[in-house]
C-alpha cells in the first residue's frame, strides 16, 4: 500500500517537474510551428502578409511557377536551390567531422584543468553576436583582408584571388559557425571511452587503424550522429552566412525563405518552404536516430 | 543524447534577452549608418528621452517587418514610394504636424506632395538620387551611361556592385532600358529580367548602399550603384570615386520619417520628428549621412564642402525620375523577377 502511494507520489512530482518545460515548449514550439502550417495554407496578400482564405497555392509553387509573361513551368530553380543547400550542408558536416573528431579526441586526454580551458575557448565564440563573428569572416577574406596579404607578402600570388563571395566563402563561414556543435558532443562520447577497450585492441594486435575503425568508432557513433545532425540542420536553414559571405548571387533554402517574406512578399510560399524543410530535416533526424540506437544497441 | 540537450540548454541560456522600459524611450528603425550620432546624444541630452536605434537595409525588409506586427518602433524612415503602401496597409499613422511648431521651417513642397495623401504621413529626412559610382583610380574611359554598368567592359567584369533591394535594383534597369518604374508590362519587364541577368556573372555583391560604399573605397569595386549621398562620403575617403550622371536619368526620392501604429511613444516621436525640422538639426542629418534635407533654411549649418558635392547638384538636362508607388500587379513582376534573378 505505501509503496504505491509512494511510486504515486514521485509520479505525481515527475509531471509537476516537467509541466514547465513541457509549456515552454508548448507556447514557443508547437504553436509557432502549427502557425507556419496554417500560414502555408492561406492565400497571400498583395503587399505581403497573409489573406485569411484556404489556398493550396504555395504548394503548387513548389512544383510549378508562374513566370513573368504568365505561362506555368517547372519550378526546377527550387530543385538548384535545394540541391545547392544539401551540398553545402553536406559538405559543412563532413568537413567539421573531419575537424572536429581529432580535437575532441585531443581535448578528451587532456589533464582536468586544461580539458576545462580547452571546452571554455571552444564555446567563447558563442559570447558574441553570429552577425559579427560572420562579418569578421568579409575582413579576413576580403580582397585586400589578411589572407590575401599574406599570400602577396609571401609571393604565392601577386594580385588579390577572389576569396569572397563564392560557394567557398560560404562554406569557411558555416563550418567556422557550427564546429562547436561537432566537437562537444564527440568530447562526450570519447570521454567516456574505456581505455582498457584500446588497450585490449593493441593487444590483440589490432593496428591503428582497425582500432579506429572497429573500436573507436562504433563507440563514439552515439556522439558522432548527435554532432552531424546538429551542425546538418542548422546549415540547411542558414540564411545569414549565405547572405553575408556569398554576396547574395546564389539563394540557399534559408534564404529562399528569407526572400518570400521580404522581396517577393508571399509569405505562404515562405511557410510551405519552411514546412518542406521542417519535414525533411525530421526525416533524417529519424533515420539517423534510428541508427544512433541501433549503433549503441 | 543526454549530453546533448546539456549543451543545447546551456548555450540557449548565453543567448541573453534584454527587455527594456516603454517610459520615456523613443525606438527608431532607420536605414544602417542614416543616423547621426552627434544629433541623438542632443537629442537624449536635452529631452531625457532614452533612444533606440534597429536598422535595416532595404525598404522591403522594413515593410515586411511592419507587416509581421513586429518591432514595436516609434519612427520609421522610408522611401517615399513606399509610404502609401504603408498607409493603405494601415501600418503608419497620420504624425500631427500641425501642432508641431517647426512646421514652419518645412519646405511647403512637402505637405502637398503625392506621396503624402493627407499631407500628414510625414516628413522627409533626407532626399537624394540613385544612380553609379566609378573609381577612377582604376578605370578611366568616359562614362555616360547605364550601358557601363549593365554590360560592363573588361577591366570592370567581376568587380560590380549592384543592389539587393527590389525597387532600387530594378529603377536603374528600367531607366537604362526606357522601361518605365512599376510597369506592369510583363514583356517590358522580360526584358529588365533579361538584362539583369546577363549582369549577374560580372556581378560580384548585390549589396546594400553602406556596404557597398565600403568595397568601392577599399578597391573591390570599381563600379557600383549606390545613392548620391554614400559617394559623397565615399569621395571623403577616397577622391576618385566619381558619381555619374548617366544619360538615361537619375533615379531619385525622399527618405520619409513617419511613425508606425501603435507606437508606444508617439509623443516621444513628436518630439523628434519637431526636433529635426528645426534648421541645425536637420543640417546634422545631411552633415552625417551626405544628402539634402527638407527644410531651406538648414544650408547656413551644413557643411560648405557639401553645398557644393556634385553629387547633390544634378546638372542640366539630366532626367531626374522619382521613385514611384507600384500597383500590386507590378510589385508581383517585381517579386517574381528578383527570385528568377537570384535562384
Amino acid at each position: 500500500m505505501t509503496t504505491t502511494t509512494r511510486a504515486q507520489r514521485i509520479r505525481r512530482r515527475t509531471i509537476l517537474g516537467l509541466t514547465p518545460a513541457v509549456t515552454m515548449m508548448g507556447a514557443f514550439m508547437v504553436i509557432p510551428l502549427i502557425l507556419v502550417v496554417v500560414m502555408s495554407f492561406m492565400t497571400r496578400g498583395q503587399y505581403g502578409g497573409i489573406v485569411w482564405e484556404f489556398s493550396t497555392d504555395a504548394y503548387q509553387r513548389l512544383i510549378y511557377v508562374t513566370r513573368l509573361d504568365g505561362s506555368l513551368a517547372y519550378n526546377l530553380s527550387f530543385l538548384a536551390i535545394l540541391s545547392r543547400s544539401l551540398v553545402l550542408a553536406g559538405l559543412t558536416t563532413l568537413i567539421c567531422l573531419l575537424i572536429a573528431f581529432p580535437t575532441a579526441f585531443y581535448v578528451a586526454r587532456q589533464s582536468q584543468r586544461t580539458k576545462s580551458i580547452l571546452l571554455l575557448l571552444i564555446m567563447f565564440p558563442f559570447w558574441s553576436n553570429l552577425l559579427v563573428r560572420t562579418t569578421s569572416w568579409i575582413i579576413i577574406l576580403r580582397d585586400f583582408g589578411f589572407v590575401n596579404q599574406f599570400l602577396m607578402w609571401v609571393g604565392i600570388t601577386s594580385e588579390p584571388i577572389t576569396l569572397l563571395f563564392t560557394n567557398g566563402a560560404i562554406l569557411v563561414g558555416l563550418v567556422y559557425v557550427y564546429i562547436p556543435f561537432m566537437i562537444l558532443p564527440i568530447y562526450t562520447s570519447v570521454e567516456r571511452l574505456d581505455n582498457g577497450l584500446l588497450e585490449a585492441s593493441f593487444d590483440l594486435f589490432a593496428t591503428r587503424f582497425q582500432t579506429v575503425r572497429h573500436v573507436i568508432g562504433p563507440l563514439t557513433m552515439p556522439g558522432i550522429i548527435a554532432g552531424s545532425i546538429l551542425v546538418f540542420v542548422p546549415s540547411l536553414g542558414a540564411f545569414i552566412t549565405p547572405d553575408l559571405l556569398g554576396g547574395g548571387k546564389k539563394l540557399m533554402l534559408g534564404s529562399l525563405i528569407h526572400l518570400q517574406f521580404t522581396t517577393a512578399r508571399n509569405w505562404p510560399y515562405g511557410a510551405s518552404l519552411s514546412v518542406l524543410l521542417l519535414a525533411a530535416v525530421l526525416i533524417a533526424m529519424f533515420i539517423l536516430a534510428r541508427r544512433a540506437i541501433r549503433a549503441r544497441g | 543524447m543526454k549530453s546533448i540537450y546539456g549543451i543545447l540548454a546551456l548555450t540557449t541560456c548565453l543567448t541573453v534577452a534584454g527587455a527594456a522600459y516603454a517610459e520615456g524611450q523613443l525606438n527608431i528603425y532607420n536605414w544602417a549608418g542614416y543616423t547621426p550620432p552627434d544629433l541623438v546624444k542632443k537629442f537624449e541630452a536635452e529631452t531625457g528621452i532614452d533612444v533606440t536605434i534597429d536598422t535595416y537595409d532595404t525598404n522591403e525588409v522594413l515593410l515586411s517587418k511592419l507587416q509581421a506586427g513586429g518591432g514595436s518602433y516609434d519612427i520609421i524612415v522610408t522611401a517615399h514610394s513606399f509610404i502609401p503602401v504603408h498607409a493603405a496597409e494601415g501600418l503608419i499613422q497620420p504624425i500631427g504636424l500641425k501642432d508641431m511648431e517647426n512646421i514652419e521651417n518645412l519646405d511647403p513642397q512637402y505637405l502637398t506632395a503625392d506621396w503624402n495623401p493627407e499631407g500628414d504621413y510625414g516628413v522627409p529626412w533626407q532626399w537624394g538620387t540613385t544612380a553609379f559610382a566609378v573609381d577612377r583610380t582604376v578605370y578611366n574611359e568616359p562614362v555616360d551611361s547605364y550601358e557601363t554598368l549593365f554590360t560592363p567592359p573588361g577591366a570592370l567584369q567581376g568587380k560590380i556592385g549592384m543592389f539587393k533591394g527590389a525597387s532600387d535594383l530594378i529603377s536603374l534597369a528600367q531607366l537604362y532600358l526606357g522601361v518605365p518604374f512599376c510597369s506592369e508590362d510583363p514583356s517590358e519587364m522580360q526584358r529588365v529580367l533579361e538584362v539583369l541577368l546577363a549582369q549577374k556573372p560580372h556581378v560580384k555583391v548585390y549589396g546594400g548602399g553602406g556596404a557597398m560604399r565600403e568595397q568601392l573605397v577599399s578597391g573591390e569595386l570599381i563600379a557600383a550603384s549606390n545613392y548620391s549621398g554614400q559617394i559623397v562620403r565615399g569621395r571623403e575617403q577616397k577622391p576618385e570615386l566619381e558619381y555619374i550622371y548617366p544619360k538615361e536619368g537619375v533615379a531619385s526620392w525622399i527618405d520619409v520619417v513617419a511613425i508606425p501604429k501603435g507606437a508606444q511613444n508617439y509623443e516621444n516621436a513628436q518630439e523628434f520628428i519637431n526636433y529635426i525640422l528645426q534648421p541645425e538639426h536637420a543640417a546634422m542629418l545631411s552633415n552625417h549621412a551626405g544628402y539634402s534635407n527638407g527644410v531651406p533654411a538648414s544650408r547656413e549649418f551644413m557643411r560648405e564642402d557639401l553645398l557644393a558635392a556634385p553629387e547633390l547638384i544634378v546638372p542640366d538636362g539630366i532626367r531626374v525620375v522619382p521613385l514611384a508607388t507600384c500597383t500590386a500587379a507590378a510589385s508581383d513582376l517585381e517579386a517574381q523577377l528578383m527570385t528568377q534573378l537570384l535562384e
